[in-house]
């Protein structure tokens, strides 16, 4: 896991730049102001969505810090999850909820109400990662 | 004199039949190839939940299929062109296994069908398990796609039909990762299109049969391929209806086939037609072969 950390954390440091120089994204997410949360195995990061523009990204955990959904999953799931072709059961955030190798909790009003929106952010990482 | 068309025209023609369903008058949309002048077997399309016959359409200008087959998809009652009954606003739809086998059966009848192969993908897939066992006498074949007799649910229902979420936004977003992520942008998204523009609840009216009335777990073993033969196919990155579904259910069916389709989803004959024609065309063949 460790040798992972600097890509994972790559990630997490472009997604701000990787939305928010999406127009057409952040169009879709016009409507959403939220902050939620990605967390990748014990690490958590709360990521505030203000009009569709990520605002910020905050590395946790952060004592009493709320939010309203959760997509939890492990490092190695994130990084089968942002190949360019994901492998079968890997390519979709409730594909890999329905195996257990994801887990989406919280409010999920926000999420459903803008799921395109949530899960091309969610996917973003793999103009990164690709392979 | 004879209109020149200055136009791509495609061998596709539309039209209505009045069918009487539920005790009600439908008027039901179909379309046809028209590639072909004389394609001797029927090969009847049924669309998945909350979609419409569109999502066959790349068939139906495939001369390696439309040489011998007379490709038809019609829109169920409540979806595409297909109207609702007379009444529709004063309820909730609800497809069941009783009222889609009556649409699929009155469908083939009012058009004098003979002995037609009945091809669904989806709900439309798991529907075929129920006419092998009950209308085989009637059918030449069956074709699943992304069939089982049985599935785990992977969401609520509940947010598919609400008035603070788009109903279209939120089934075509759930759906979208049934798509392999091979498939060509431009046929995902003509896909997708369908969710998009489904009527209100008209998915999750679907899903009533998917998931509470289509439990044919119990059937299976009863179903007598030697009358009615059956072929299922299904994507490698379908995680609705998984290819470990479609296997548990072949091997409950003596005699059914399975094909377990590389590089395809939930919507193989929308998501990639090219790629798909390559394991439906065997199938073809040996209908044409053996039946």
């Amino acid at each position: 896991m460790d040798k992972m950390t600097p890509v994972i954390t790559q990630c997490i440091e472009q997604l701000p730049g990787l939305v928010n120089g999406n127009p057409q994204l952040v169009w879709r997410g016009r409507f959403l102001n939220t902050t939620f949360l990605i967390k990748i195995d014990s690490a958590p990061y709360y990521v505030t969505i203000k009009q569709g523009r990520i605002e910020e990204v905050q590395s946790g955990p952060a004592l009493l810090r709320s939010w309203s959904f959760a997509v939890k999953a492990s490092t190695q799931a994130w990084l089968k999850h942002w190949e360019t072709f994901p492998e079968p059961g890997w390519h979709d955030i409730f594909s890999m909820a329905k195996t257990g190798q994801a887990s989406i909790e919280g409010d999920l009003h926000p999420l459903m109400a803008n799921l395109r929106y949530v899960k091309e952010v969610l996917a973003a990482p793999r103009a990164i990662i690709g392979g | 004199m004879q209109t020149k068309y200055t136009a791509e025209i495609e061998p596709i023609v539309g039209r209505y039949i009045h069918l009487h369903l539920g005790g009600r008058d439908n008027r039901v949309y179909y379309e046809e190839s028209v590639l072909a002048e004389n394609p001797t077997i029927p090969l009847v399309c049924l669309h998945t939940a909350g979609a419409d016959g569109r999502q066959f359409r790349h068939l139906m200008t495939d001369e390696d299929v439309t040489r011998h087959f007379r490709v038809i998809a019609f829109d169920l009652p409540w979806h595409g062109k297909s109207l609702p009954p007379i009444g529709y606003h004063e309820e909730e739809y609800r497809l069941t296994t009783e009222g889609y086998v009556e649409a699929i059966m009155a469908f083939c009848r009012g058009l004098g069908l003979e002995r037609p192969v009945i091809m669904g993908c989806s709900m439309g897939g798991r529907v075929v398990l129920e006419l092998a066992l009950h209308q085989s006498e009637e059918l030449r074949a069956v074709i699943g796609l992304e069939a089982s007799d049985y599935q785990e649910h992977w969401y609520d229902t509940e947010w598919l039909h609400r008035p603070d979420v788009h109903g279209g936004e939120v089934c075509s977003a759930l759906i979208s990762g049934l798509i392999a992520p091979q498939s060509p942008d431009e046929y995902r998204w003509e896909t997708l299109w369908g969710y998009l523009s489904s009527g209100p609840g008209i998915f999750k009216g679907d899903l009533y049969f998917y998931r509470e009335d289509s439990d044919y777990r119990d059937r299976s073993l009863r179903i007598n391929t030697d009358r009615c033969p059956m072929f299922l196919l299904t994507g490698e990155y379908d995680f609705s209806c998984t290819p470990e579904d479609t296997e548990r259910t072949g091997r409950s069916i003596s005699g059914s086939e399975v094909t377990i389709m590389k590089k395809l989803g939930h919507f193989p004959m929308s998501e990639n037609p090219a790629h798909f024609r390559s394991y439906l065309l065997p199938v073809l063949r040996k209908i044409l072969r053996t039946t």
